[in-house]
């Protein structure tokens, strides 16, 4: 009885095949994503917000008007990605991004895809780019990420 | 746009699967029930106390808080203290339903466990049903209660409930 165990240790997985129904409002802006076009809602004081949320964040009254946005934006503040992690949306570095689209008043986190940081700077230009549009599913990896725009 | 995408439905449903991988430690009281499975034999602990045998064993008496080392193997027999039938279809279920999912209170432990029971049908099942556990054949054994295939009825009368009340 005093001879040394052996303690086990075993990975174990537990998941949950979760769905949610979406609403008008965030499906609307899944809709538009499939159709390859990113979609706002107007808020209460005209401000455009992308993603668009159903009651204005500022003021809580109801939001109405749907509007297309981008997809050319701004990159507004940004964290670089050196070791992503196994469930990031990239294997390889890239770039956390605010990124407040043509038309629109807030900004909407995404990918930026660039080869390395010196690349990545707040104020730059960026573009949406989208799956093929068989690819295209209704969810947010239907925008795979936005990428720099050639500054001349 | 093609016109394909056009007659599309709008969206209204979005699938967020939520994954956790992590590992789990067994301890040392644990994996030694967890060796003896491999070795196709229950393996619990007796409590210096107040002498009760917990099989699988946390390494504790959660009532006396003391430390339990008494090594206890203890037979394939059991009895059914309670149990529930399963008639709900569920993802990544792997048995025919309707089946019997039960405590087994195995002879000479003090706590019962799950297991699932099988060679009788559904509605014949009834608490203090006298069943013995099968295991997997030896190649398969492992350091997992899935050594366990099922319980089965063993044709021994049934117990009286009140010779295991206090484990219900």
């Amino acid at each position: 009885m005093a001879e040394p165990t052996e303690v086990y240790t075993s990975a174990h997985v537990l998941e949950y095949p979760y769905s949610r129904s979406v609403g008008p409002v965030i499906g609307a802006f899944l809709t538009g994503l499939r159709e390859g076009k990113i979609v706002g809602i107007r808020g209460e004081n005209g401000r455009v917000i992308v993603p668009p949320t159903e009651y204005d964040p500022e003021t809580g009254a109801e939001t109405s008007g749907f509007v297309d946005v981008g997809p050319g934006g701004v990159i507004e503040t940004w964290a670089w990605v050196e070791h992503p992690r196994d469930d990031a949306p990239r294997s390889t570095p890239f770039a956390w991004a605010l990124v407040r689209l043509d038309g629109a008043d807030t900004a909407l986190l995404h990918v930026v895809d660039a080869a390395s940081k010196d690349e990545v700077t707040t104020g730059a230009r960026v573009t949406a780019h989208f799956l093929d549009e068989g690819e295209r599913q209704g969810r947010i990896q239907d925008l795979c990420c936005f990428q720099l725009e050639e500054t001349s | 746009m093609s016109d394909a995408l056009e007659i599309q439905e709008p969206v209204t449903m979005l699938s967020t699967p939520i994954r956790l991988n992590y590992d789990f430690t067994a301890g040392v009281a644990q994996s030694r029930s967890l060796r003896g499975y491999a070795e196709g034999r229950f393996v619990g602990q007796r409590c210096p106390v107040c002498k009760k045998v917990y099989v699988p064993s946390r390494g504790s008496c959660p009532v006396d808080a003391v430390p339990t080392k008494e090594e206890v193997v203890l037979p394939n027999t059991a009895t059914v203290t309670t149990f529930c039938v399963v008639n709900v279809p569920f993802a990544g279920q792997s048995i025919e339903i309707p089946y019997i999912t039960a405590s087994i209170l195995l002879d000479g432990a003090d706590i019962t466990f799950m297991g699932l029971i099988q060679g009788i049908p559904a509605d014949e099942v009834r608490m203090g049903l006298r069943v013995e556990a099968v295991w997997v054949p030896k190649e398969e054994l492992g350091p997992t209660l899935a050594s366990v295939k099922y319980f089965q009825p063993t044709g021994e009368p049934d117990r009286e409930i009140s010779t295991f009340r206090e484990h219900l």
